[in-house]
């Protein structure tokens, strides 16, 4: 569903990502995994439009979306996250949800001034959708609240929940449990895979080995910006070149 | 979803009917400009408010806007076209201006999008001063004539050259403003805005296209600022630059800011009350800016938003104390 051929960025000369090529399939929860500086953040960028690749192809669905912009990627399908926990935070819970469903409607100008009926409906649709993701995230009775007030945790899962807002069809996380202590990091585990059984295909990087190594189906691993294993993570866990690259000979599973 | 409680909506019913019987109590002519000045003043603040407030981008250049909207009438109308095409000719074409200029400008952010508006805005005050053939000059334009007549069913031709007609014209315009941002502001497009003004990458990243929302909101403030300036041509009855100056954009954001920034009523609030404040500081001659210059300054620090934003934060103080001794009463019974 996803392709990513021949990545590469520089910045001033240096490469951040060096002929990384990967795929992500249908269904399934394919992790990113790397040392700090290994270029995993880069890669997401120019997945996700923010950077364009210095050279490389990237593919949603067999059509060529390199180099759109971010606004442009979301309507082919594709949501992300931000590493540090990015939300709306002078907005209340609910507003942050309905501005992910907004570029699904045409709730512009026009129709927001002259209230329209076309307004009324994609209005109400849009606080529809924003009440199934609050039960899905479990902040139902939250939902008038501004963001300071959330915990930690229920922070990281709404802006998983504003990426979700859009229906997308693959969503992107970057270390969506981040700061979190193992209680929290596993319900966010089973939020993740819960998103994959209704069907979105999951794109995740992470650090936190154990939570990925029981969570993703395949893992690609980098190191200084360069692709030097894929596969099973079981087949990752006794890949010799992960070991001593990133695991510094050990392996925590 | 976005409803008032009831009392505030009882509040805002008695203001308008106050404002509504008004010129029943004013006898003097002075006062009476003032008011309808203010009101000229709260729509341009209002509008201000959309692109500084909501969209979180400092446009320096409304005052220029404001100009274009008051030249655009006086020129039309002495050129013999009727107050009523000329006014919204004259905020077409400040939208007209305005699209180079969003265009260009925000392309910038922060800081540097409040330099580039504000040389525009300094750029359109020189012109309305040199630009002697348009504009006259440091002379401006005067004997700009009332609006024509109109008739309206029911009740009947209506003359805009007494001062009455013409502050429920401007007043019509403000309640026009303030249902339009009240619209905008209480929506889901409206919250692309402020997602803008809060999180450009993360508005970006969820699909909104940030660089639009900011012009449209941008041309917007830009057509509603035309319109009061179109009005203030016609009250007046004469144009000067400094209609089109850079002034005038800081007069307006001192009203913003302390009437409180991002909030409707604030904007209307602070275009009446500064100017009553600073009347009331006539006493101290020399010293009325300086103290007015201190008092600003301690409101920036202490109510960063402003009045309204006050008396929020203190009703919220409130509730929270209520709810404490509820939560207590009810452990106590418990």
């Amino acid at each position: 569903m996803f392709l990513a051929k021949s990545l590469t960025k520089l910045f001033d000369g240096l490469a951040a990502v060096q002929d990384v090529s990967f795929e992500i399939k249908q269904g399934e929860i394919l992790a990113i995994i790397g040392p700090n500086g290994a270029g995993k953040s880069t890669l997401f960028n120019m997945m996700t439009g923010t950077f364009k690749p210095t050279s490389g192809l990237v593919f949603m669905d067999g059509h060529n979306i390199t180099g759109l912009k971010p606004y442009r990627i979301v309507t082919k399908g594709m949501a992300r996250t931000f590493q540090t926990t990015s939300l709306f935070d002078q907005l209340r819970v609910i507003d942050n949800l309905m501005i992910g469903y907004k570029w699904r409607t045409g709730l512009g100008f026009w129709n927001t001034l002259l209230h329209t009926p076309k307004w009324k409906a994609y209005q109400t649709e849009a606080f529809l959708r924003a009440m199934e993701i609050l039960e899905f995230l479990g902040l139902t009775d939250k939902s008038e609240f501004f963001i300071p007030a959330l915990s930690q945790e229920e922070q990281k899962r709404l802006a998983i929940g504003i990426a979700m807002m859009g229906k997308p069809r693959m969503l992107l996380l970057d270390e969506p449990t981040g700061g979190l202590i193992q209680e929290e990091t596993d319900r966010i585990t089973r939020l993740i895979q819960r998103i994959r059984d209704q069907g979105t295909t999951v794109c995740i990087i992470e650090h936190k080995m154990q939570m990925i190594m029981g969570l993703a189906d395949r893992i690609v691993v980098l190191n200084y910006g360069k692709k030097i294993a894929e596969g099973s993570p079981e087949e990752i866990k006794s890949n010799q070149a992960v070991i001593e690259a990133y695991l510094g000979g050990e392996v925590h599973a | 979803m976005f409803t008032k409680p009831i009392h505030i909506k009882l509040f805002f019913l008695a203001v308008l009917i106050a404002a509504l019987l008004l010129p029943l109590f004013i006898s003097d002519a002075y006062m009476f400009q003032v008011v309808i000045m203010s009101i000229l003043f709260a729509i341009a603040t209002c509008a201000m408010n959309l692109i500084i407030g909501f969209t979180g981008q400092a446009s320096l250049a409304h005052g220029a806007f404001f100009g274009i909207g008051a030249y655009g009438v006086a020129i039309l109308t002495k050129a013999g076209v009727s107050f009523w095409l000329a006014l919204p000719a004259a905020a077409v074409m400040a939208v007209l201006i305005g699209l180079p200029v969003g265009l260009i400008s925000l392309r910038t952010r922060g800081h540097y999008f409040a330099i580039v508006t504000l040389c525009f805005g300094v750029i359109m005050w020189i012109v309305a001063g040199n630009w002697i053939e348009l504009t006259g000059g440091e002379n401006g334009i005067f004997g700009i004539a009332p609006p024509g007549d109109i008739l309206v069913p029911l009740i009947g031709r209506i003359d805009f050259s007494s001062q009455a007609a013409q502050y429920y014209l401007a007043l019509a315009f403000l309640l026009l403003t303030l249902w339009a941002l009240y619209r905008i502001v209480y929506s889901v497009f409206g919250l692309t805005f402020m997602a803008v003004r809060n999180n450009e990458a993360l508005a970006d990243a969820v699909g909104i296209n940030t660089f639009t929302t900011k012009l449209i909101s941008f041309e917007a403030a830009n057509f509603i600022a035309a319109l009061a300036g179109g009005l203030y041509a016609i009250v007046i009855g004469a144009v000067s630059p400094s209609a089109a100056g850079y002034g005038l954009t800081f007069n307006f954001l001192i009203y913003l800011i302390l009437g409180g920034i991002a909030t409707l009523s604030g904007s209307v609030i602070g275009a009446f009350a500064i100017p009553i404040l600073m009347e009331s500081l006539q006493f101290l001659q020399d010293y009325q800016l300086l103290i007015f210059g201190a008092l600003l300054v301690v409101v920036i620090i202490y109510f960063p938003m402003g009045f309204v934003g006050g008396l929020r934060r203190l009703n919220q103080i409130i509730a929270d104390r209520r709810r404490r001794k509820k939560s207590e009463a009810v452990h106590v019974s418990g």
